[in-house]
């Protein structure tokens, strides 16, 4: 479960996250939506502790993002923007390597990976270097690479930005059997299809700060508008009027 | 600990299989320094064999007016080339390099020694071409030993002991073993040596912070549950060990390499077996950790690849400035001395080539300071790592 509470943070003059407050449950999939440079990035790279809050609290699974950072990277499992894998090793090494610096070790470690290779259907290219994937073949890797030490929470940044249409369905699909199994799923993105699809809790941001939030019901009751397309556009353009 | 093992053990396993790091670290050290080396000391050793076992030959304008002292060259098996040139024409044959060396008899010549009065004899060289320089010396010496012999020959007619006119002998006892000459020579090889250790590491400092935020790997990599500061030395310790290869692999070479160059040609004894290789090695071990250290400090620095690629072509040459300085002054090894980085593994490794042993305490001081420099620049590294500005 992820708790952030008046969150604020400046680079210089400018405040990328400007006092936001949200709550993603277990057992959830909760969507961050705005546009580029509303402060989602800014926000998950604080969960994810690379960046601290100038003010405000941010707990992930009870553990504070500030004092204690180890046990909240600890419990997380992160997918960045860019898949981030070494060309030079193969999938499989880069699985590894992910699942050593979490602490594990010998049959445990290579039986995890195998689970993950099967459930996304690896087998055929694990052993192969990263250099040569394909675009949905890096988003696998990346995903069990973030899986591999099942984290109770996972926070995904844009993780459908340029993927065929079989990746994403894929993405979704495991998404959703992450919830079934009780896990806190956090992700961001811009594009409100893809979130409209996904997720049981929204939150919108703009201007680094909260424009609304709640269920996609809650959200068109909110706005007055007819489908969550117009929602998102009013809600946010609304923010930047002001 | 296990973490800074995995980091370790990754970064190697990757930089290995990267044919173009592999190439480039060890490219330097292991082919083109003893290949530069060798081809150095070849042209210098031939050179050298040459002014001194080829015959000095020299053209001669006007000889039927100077047979005796052509007889004198004869003798002294100089080969002597009958030419006619007037004396502008003998000097731009000698600066164009047509000619190496002209000698011109002038027509009074015959009469003014017959006079007993100075005879002229021009001798046209060129000093700016070194090629030469060697034999100029050589014919002006036997010119001044001609001169020498037709003087005594006049004092004995008169009656006087031609040692009155030598008042000194002078006898040169060089005391340069030929080791210590070579050594000179030598002092290249741990020049090479630091090139090859800090271009061994390059790649590698350049990936712990440039090139893991280019690739777009290093912000998952700080979301783990690893201190930073076991990510950049696990990360350093990876560059560290390629540099010390990169060392090795270059000492071995020059190993082999020197075997096969005729430094005895010229009067040098290159004293380069396997417990020197061994030595300069532990010498200049100690100057892994600081070069990792440094060069992953300044690396820390630059927002992308390329520019910490341009940076640090600069770092490559820090450490070689106190050496150029010590090979331009003749800088002997002292204690004080041992506290400079570089500078003392250069000095060190100098001795070890020319044969000398080293001063416990001098090898102490070095290896201490430079070793404490290495963890002091560590440290900064950690810290400038632990900084949010690492994600650029």
């Amino acid at each position: 479960m992820i708790v952030v509470e008046n969150v604020s943070r400046s680079f210089g003059p400018v405040r990328a996250v400007d006092d936001i407050s949200f709550v993603a449950n277990d057992g959830r999939i909760t969507g961050l939506l705005g546009h580029n440079g509303a402060g989602k990035s800014t926000t998950l790279r604080i969960l994810s502790t690379v960046l601290r809050a100038d003010s405000g609290r941010a707990l992930v699974d009870g553990h504070d993002c500030a004092r204690d950072s180890l046990a909240v990277r600890r419990s997380l499992g992160v997918l960045p923007h860019a898949s981030g894998l070494y060309a030079t090793l193969t999938g499989r090494e880069n699985i590894r390597y992910y699942g050593r610096l979490h602490g594990m070790r010998g049959a445990p470690l290579e039986s995890a990976i195998e689970e993950l290779v099967e459930r996304l259907g690896l087998g055929a290219v694990v052993d192969r270097r990263a250099k040569g994937y394909s675009q949905g073949e890096r988003l696998k890797v990346a995903l069990a690479r973030a899986l591999i030490h099942r984290p109770r929470t996972v926070i995904l940044d844009e993780p459908t930005n340029g993927l065929d249409v079989n990746a994403v369905r894929m993405l979704r699909e495991l998404l959703r059997e992450l919830r079934a199994s009780g896990r806190c799923i956090l992700f961001s993105s811009h594009v409100m299809q893809e979130v409209a699809a996904l997720c049981d809790h929204i939150v919108i941001i703009s201007g680094g700060r909260v424009v609304v939030s709640g269920t996609p019901g809650e959200i068109l009751e909110h706005t007055g508008a007819t489908d969550l397309e117009e929602a998102f556009v009013r809600a946010a353009d609304a923010e930047r009027a002001e | 600990m296990s973490a800074v093992a995995t980091v370790f053990r990754k970064d190697v396993l990757e930089n290995i299989r990267d044919h173009r790091v592999i190439l480039s670290a060890f490219f330097f050290g292991v082919l083109l320094a003893p290949i530069i080396f060798a081809l150095t000391a070849n042209i210098t050793s031939k050179r050298v064999a040459q002014t001194q076992e080829e015959p000095l030959e020299i053209s001669v304008s006007g000889a039927d007016r100077a047979p005796n002292l052509l007889a004198f060259f004869e003798e002294n098996g100089a080969i002597a080339k009958r030419v006619e040139l007037s004396a502008d024409e003998a000097m731009r044959a000698v600066r164009s390099g047509a000619e190496e060396l002209v000698l011109i008899v002038p027509e009074d010549y015959p009469s003014r020694l017959r006079a007993g009065e100075p005879a002229p004899i021009e001798l046209v060289v060129d000093t700016a071409n070194t090629h030469t320089s060697g034999n100029a010396e050589r014919a002006r010496r036997l010119l001044e030993g001609y001169s020498r012999q037709l003087a005594a020959l006049r004092l004995l007619v008169r009656g006087i002991d031609p040692d009155v006119i030598r008042p000194i002998a002078v006898q040169t006892l060089d005391v340069a073993t030929p080791a210590g000459r070579a050594a000179l020579f030598l002092g290249m090889l741990t020049y090479f040596c630091f090139m090859s250790m800090l271009v061994g590491g390059f790649y590698l400092a350049i990936d712990t912070t440039a090139g893991e935020r280019e690739r777009g790997s290093l912000e998952p990599l700080l979301s783990l549950p690893v201190s930073r500061a076991s990510l950049i030395v696990g990360k350093m310790l990876a560059t560290s060990s390629f540099m010390a290869v990169s060392l090795l692999l270059t000492l071995v070479t020059f190993g082999i390499v020197l075997r096969f160059i005729p430094l005895e040609r010229f009067g040098m004894s290159a004293n380069f077996g396997w417990e020197v290789v061994a030595g300069i090695f532990a010498v200049m071990v100690a100057f892994v950790p600081l070069g990792a250290a440094l060069m992953t400090v300044v690396a820390s620095f630059t927002r992308s690849n390329r520019e910490a690629q341009s940076w640090l072509s600069v770092v490559l040459f820090v450490p070689l400035a106190p050496i150029l300085y010590a090979q331009l002054s003749g800088t002997k090894a002292s204690a004080a001395l041992m506290f400079v980085p570089s500078l003392s593994q250069h000095l060190l490794g100098t001795n070890l080539l020319r044969g000398d042993s080293i001063p416990p305490l001098h090898f102490v001081i070095s290896a201490g300071t430079t070793l404490a420099l290495g963890v002091l620049l560590a440290l900064l590294a950690v810290r400038l790592y632990e900084r949010e500005a690492i994600l650029g």
